[in-house]
């Protein structure tokens, strides 16, 4: 059930599956049908040379021929991906599971998969400024996106979670030189001009009804139905999330749920901008001033909100020491490394 | 004048009052209201799974305004139902608020329909509910439905629990377009996505599921 392949041929992928180069083992049908439910969801084709790798779910690990050890670990993994909130208080201080930005359990396209890191990494990160193991790389996502304390490096907890990145990217070859199709959230074309308040506006007709007009989104049976957007409940400053183009890639192609590619490119960026316009947890990176951790940091923030002027009411966003429900500021297991 | 003052303030606090109550809805108005549902919803709300026929829905313990809004789709045809159109027809707001409010009170009953279904079309059911299928971007019951399909918010209602012929004549009821009054296509797109043989695994499973958290 493991299909990797290359796709050879340009766009018009579906007549072309022939040129599908000898050592790429897919099952013709049933990547001809991935492809097809992405193409007629309005994703793009593959292009010439991208990497396709339909990540295996779980009910392939069920049939997997592996250690049993190795698929009950790999299953603690996937629970922890999508119930982060298992971790609540002490490695998760917000409303956020990791599964709530990665859709589908972290295997769809376009919605920052998660497999391509266990074969890129480790690698250079430019948001740390050094090497990366995937332990590292998931430990960010818990640091910021999480507004929490990463699980011990080399805990179960992390080597579940790595386990099931590693499973996903089965059968795909490390360091790959092919481009990845779908990786990351793609960000449609910048329009020229973005609209905060057509943002709220949109936001309210598109997204309040999960989400809440307050962005807080909602939690049952203390358990979150809908991911916080902004707020305490939210990811904060440090977060991928709040770069305006992220948002809008994962808005474009996620949002709403169920109806990927709906909104037009400039309906994204204009719900993207007034949503990173909104109030966070402080960035664990914070110095004490907001302007000097921005100018610090600003290979990241200069494409968020943190330490900008909101236009519609003045407001210098990020100019606080709130950190949520988190009782610190940073996490004493995110350190710089030199390799020296 | 000292006396127009609270008179205001009075007049004010009233119409506040009325405005809650007829969001709200008053239960005891509703049982009598109630009386015309029985014959299909039952006495205790719990309705009934009819295998092969038109299956009534549990409405014990559902979410009030989710009702109410319900009433109100068939009333303007987003829903289309012939069972329950003429009922739904002779309700006034007030009444169906009180129904809602009504029903919404009740303690919830088991789901019926999923007692014989074979394992593996449950396994599949569970798939869908909790898991999605997203090779066909069908997303999880749950990620709108809320935890274990129970519910949340005002919006969306609880399935689990609720009887397996509702939910498969339901969802292809989105699919024929005989409904429609899911907010932004919401059920819509998914449901018509899904193949019979998803509709039947997934009305199943959440049949057998408790309605409340245990």
């Amino acid at each position: 059930m493991i299909r990797t392949l290359l796709q050879t041929a340009l766009s018009g992928a579906l007549l072309t599956w022939a040129c599908i180069p000898a050592h790429a083992q897919p099952n013709d049908a049933a990547a001809q049908d991935y492809i097809k439910t992405l193409t007629d969801m309005g994703f793009p084709a593959p292009k010439e040379n991208q990497l396709v790798h339909i990540p295996p779910t779980m009910e392939d690990l069920e049939d997997a021929d592996i250690h049993p050890e190795l698929k009950r670990v790999i299953r603690r993994g996937y629970d922890l991906f999508t119930n982060t909130q298992q971790l609540r208080g002490e490695n998760v201080f917000n409303n956020m599971n990791c599964s709530s930005c990665h859709l589908g359990e972290g295997r769809m396209p376009f919605s920052a998969p998660i497999w391509p890191a266990a074969v890129t990494l480790p690698d250079y990160r430019g948001k740390n400024g050094h090497v990366n193991s995937l332990e590292e790389r998931i430990a960010g996502c818990f640091a910021y996106s999480m507004n929490g304390k990463p699980p011990a490096y080399g805990s179960d907890n992390m080597i579940a979670l790595s386990a099931y990145h590693s499973w996903l990217a089965t059968g795909v070859e490390m360091y790959p030189k092919q481009a990845i199709y779908g990786r990351g959230f793609p960000a449609p074309e910048r329009p020229e001009e973005l609209s905060y308040s057509r943002g709220k506006e949109l936001y309210a007709e598109n997204c309040a009804v999960c989400h809440q007009e307050d962005g807080s989104g909602m939690r049952v049976d203390d358990q979150t139905a809908y991911p916080a957007l902004w707020g305490d409940g939210s990811n904060n400053w440090g977060a991928g999330m709040v770069r305006i183009f992220t948002a809008a890639g994962f808005i474009k192609n996620n949002m709403p749920l169920g109806q990927p590619r709906s909104l037009s490119d400039q309906e994204a960026w204009d719900i993207a901008y007034f949503m990173v316009s909104q109030e966070r947890p402080q960035d664990p990176r914070y110095t004490g001033d907001v302007k000097a951790t921005a100018e610090k940091h600003s290979n990241f923030h200069k494409h968020s909100m943190y330490g900008k002027v909101r236009d519609s009411d003045g407001r210098l966003l990020g100019d606080h020491d709130n950190t949520g429900s988190k009782p610190f500021l940073k996490p004493d297991n995110i350190q710089p490394r030199s390799f020296k | 004048m000292k006396n127009f003052i609270p008179a205001v303030a009075l007049l004010g606090l009233s119409a506040a009052v009325g405005d809650v109550q007829a969001a709200s809805g008053n239960p005891e108005k509703g049982a009598e209201t109630a009386a015309m549902c029985v014959a299909c919803h039952q006495s205790d709300g719990g309705g009934k799974h009819v295998e092969g026929g038109e299956s009534w829905p549990r409405l014990a313990g559902l979410n009030a305004t989710y009702i109410a809004k319900q009433l109100h789709s068939f009333k303007e045809g987003s829903r289309q139902n012939p069972s329950m159109m003429p009922f739904a027809n002779t309700l006034g707001d007030q009444q169906i608020a009180d129904v809602a409010a009504y029903y919404a009170q009740l303690e919830p009953t088991q789901g019926q329909g999923g007692e014989e279904t074979p394992q593996a079309v449950l396994d599949r059911g569970q798939q869908i509910a909790e898991r999605g299928d997203w090779s066909r971007y069908i997303v999880s019951c749950k990620s709108c439905h809320g935890p274990g399909s129970r519910g949340a918010g005002d919006t969306f209602p609880g399935i689990a629990g609720q009887h397996a012929g509702y939910i498969k004549a339901q969802l292809k009821a989105w699919q024929a377009g005989t409904r429609s009054n899911d907010p932004q296509n919401l059920m819509g797109a998914i449901a018509k996505r899904m193949t019979d043989e998803d509709i039947e695994a997934v009305a199943a499973w959440l049949a057998t599921r408790t309605p409340e958290a245990e």
